[in-house]
């Protein structure tokens, strides 16, 4: 589903945030990304998202080479996406319902329908009855879930999670690595990187470790 | 094909949504809306001002066209019986087409209709008019040389005190007009390129304004004619009213200037209507506004959107 093969990344200022990276992940799989804080995470997710480009090595999703793709079909690609990234990422001068709608909105869903997986998604993440609420009046673990409602919204194959609980406590901590448990459970492959090691030590899943840049064995 | 037909409903369902959106960001921002669109409407009414004006001064040298015509005023001693010979003499010339005579009496009744200065013209002595002959030149002898060539000939007969082919103010006005016509050329294209600005910077702004917005929607999947489209049709808008209400400026000018106009042209010729093309202009401005907008606009997105990317 999604395969690394000799990855490099280096940014403008020539920093090498990652090099020569091979792994990968099969479908319905559930996977964690640790490592330091700068270890090269949040780089490695944005390449998959196509939000980087790599510099070098060849990015497989869904056995295609994403690096070839053209800059005008980033946008459906993405759509087979789910991104729960580090800073929220909402609009806080809409609802939760359009916010969640967002991407059906962007994908021309007709209206009933947008309604309809709105209200089923939202209902995944137990914020039904919150849709008419702006964003500001929820807690910090609600807007969490919002924005997870909004990744799931469209049903995408790949879910991946930038330090989904990075400013929450432990407790809602867990309560969201279950959700995303929960959206393994039917089958989405989930890779969410995180440097919360005490999270995720008890759970039984794979792990990929960075350290600055590289692999560690 | 029903269900194409259901597509092709939301399609445009969706693109009124945007258009009315659209319409209602700029009532958000009344403030740089209405002077971004007054701006639009100056930049729209002035040419379209100069150019009716143009048009009038062309209405007016056009209808003078037909003078291609020399005066003969004659001396004082020719009389009437002297008319025939001599008009038949100039009737055989191959530059001229036809020859009219006109006593100094019918002289004096036409500029008696003409100027109305019946008491002064009763109480002359008698009549100062000359006879006069009028001339028309075949179409394919109005050329400068022939026509002086002409013009020297019939001044050399003894009967002829002058020969006058007067085009010198028609040809003031026709190279009015042509200079006329390149400065709305080039006040056109300043103007559109300071519309282009207006309507760009206004549209660059929105566009950081909304930022993280546009960010988000790339996020999600959103293309760039998804992103495009309200700024587009914010252009559409800016176009549209600023049309509208250039035509209101002009009705404001013809509204005050038709009256002195209309005095002015009474004075010269009195067949004479100045036109204000409302109807034509009514259709015209806002349709110039709105390819005006959409184009500006069309700019500024491509220019600014790029740049913007989710990080
Ligand atoms: N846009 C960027 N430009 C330059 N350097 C960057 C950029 N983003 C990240 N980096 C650098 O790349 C390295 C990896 O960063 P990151 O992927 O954010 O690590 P992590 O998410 O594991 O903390 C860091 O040293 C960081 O400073
Ligand atoms: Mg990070």
């Amino acid at each position: 589903m999604i395969k690394f093969i000799n990855v490099y990344k280096h940014y403008h200022n020539n920093h090498q945030a990652l090099s020569g990276l091979s792994f990968h992940i099969d479908e319905g799989e559930m996977t964690f990304l640790t490592g330091h804080s700068g270890a090269g995470k949040s780089t490695l997710l944005k390449l998959i998202a196509l939000i980087e480009r790599s510099s070098h090595g060849q990015i497989l999703i869904n056995n295609r080479n994403i690096n070839g793709l053209p800059q005008n079909k980033i946008p459906y690609y993405r759509r087979q996406i789910g991104l729960v990234f580090q800073n929220h990422y909402l609009l806080f001068d809409r609802t939760v319902f359009d916010n969640v709608a967002l991407p059906l909105v962007v994908a021309g869903e007709n209206h009933r329908e947008i309604g309809r997986r709105v209200r089923a998604s939202l209902d995944k993440v137990s914020l039904l009855g919150k849709e008419r609420s702006l964003p500001m009046v929820l807690s910090c673990g609600e807007q969490q879930r919002v924005v997870i409602a909004r990744a799931v919204v469209n049903r995408p194959p790949i879910l991946l999670a930038d330090e989904p609980t990075g400013n929450l406590d432990c407790e809602l901590s867990n309560d969201i690595m279950k959700l995303f448990e929960q959206f393994n459970q039917v089958g989405v492959t989930v890779f969410i990187a995180t440097h919360n090691h005490d999270l995720i030590s008890t759970l039984p899943y794979g792990r990929i470790i960075l350290q600055h840049g590289h692999l560690a064995q | 094909m029903n269900h194409i037909r259901f597509n092709l409903k939301v399609y445009l369902l969706r693109h009124l949504q945007v258009m009315l959106f659209s319409l209602g960001q700029l009532w958000r921002q009344l403030l740089t809306s209405t002077m971004t669109v007054l701006v639009i409407s100056i930049s729209l009414a002035l040419p379209a001002g100069l150019y009716i004006l143009l048009q009038n001064i062309k209405q007016v040298s056009n209808q003078w066209n037909y003078v291609s015509q020399i005066s003969l005023f004659m001396e004082y001693n020719f009389s009437d019986r002297q008319a025939n010979t001599f008009t038949n003499k100039l009737q055989s010339w191959p530059e001229i087409d036809a020859v009219k005579y006109q006593t100094s009496n019918k002289s004096l009744e036409n500029f008696r209709k003409l100027s109305g200065l019946d008491d002064l013209l009763n109480n002359l002595p008698n009549n100062p008019l000359p006879a006069t002959i009028i001339i028309n030149i075949k179409k394919d002898s109005l050329n400068p040389d022939t026509i002086n060539n002409l013009l020297i000939r019939l001044e050399g007969f003894a009967e002829v005190e002058q020969a006058q082919f007067d085009m010198e103010w028609l040809k003031r006005l026709r190279s009015i007009n042509k200079t006329g016509q390149l400065g709305i050329g080039i006040l056109t294209t300043l103007l559109s390129l300071s519309v282009l600005l207006v309507i760009g910077n206004t549209i660059r702004l929105s566009i950081i304004n909304r930022q993280s917005e546009i960010k988000v929607i790339k996020l999600v999947g959103g293309t760039n004619n998804f992103i495009n489209r309200p700024f587009l049709y914010a252009g559409f808008w800016f176009g549209a009213l600023g049309g509208i209400v250039a035509w209101f400026i002009l009705l404001l000018t013809m509204a005050l200037l038709s009256a002195p106009i209309n005095e002015l042209t009474l004075l010269y010729n009195s067949q004479f209507n100045f036109q204000w093309f409302l109807s034509p202009m009514i259709i015209a401005l806002p349709i110039s506004g709105i390819i005006l907008g959409i184009f500006s606009s069309w700019i500024a997105t491509k220019s600014y959107l790029s740049n913007i990317e989710p990080h």
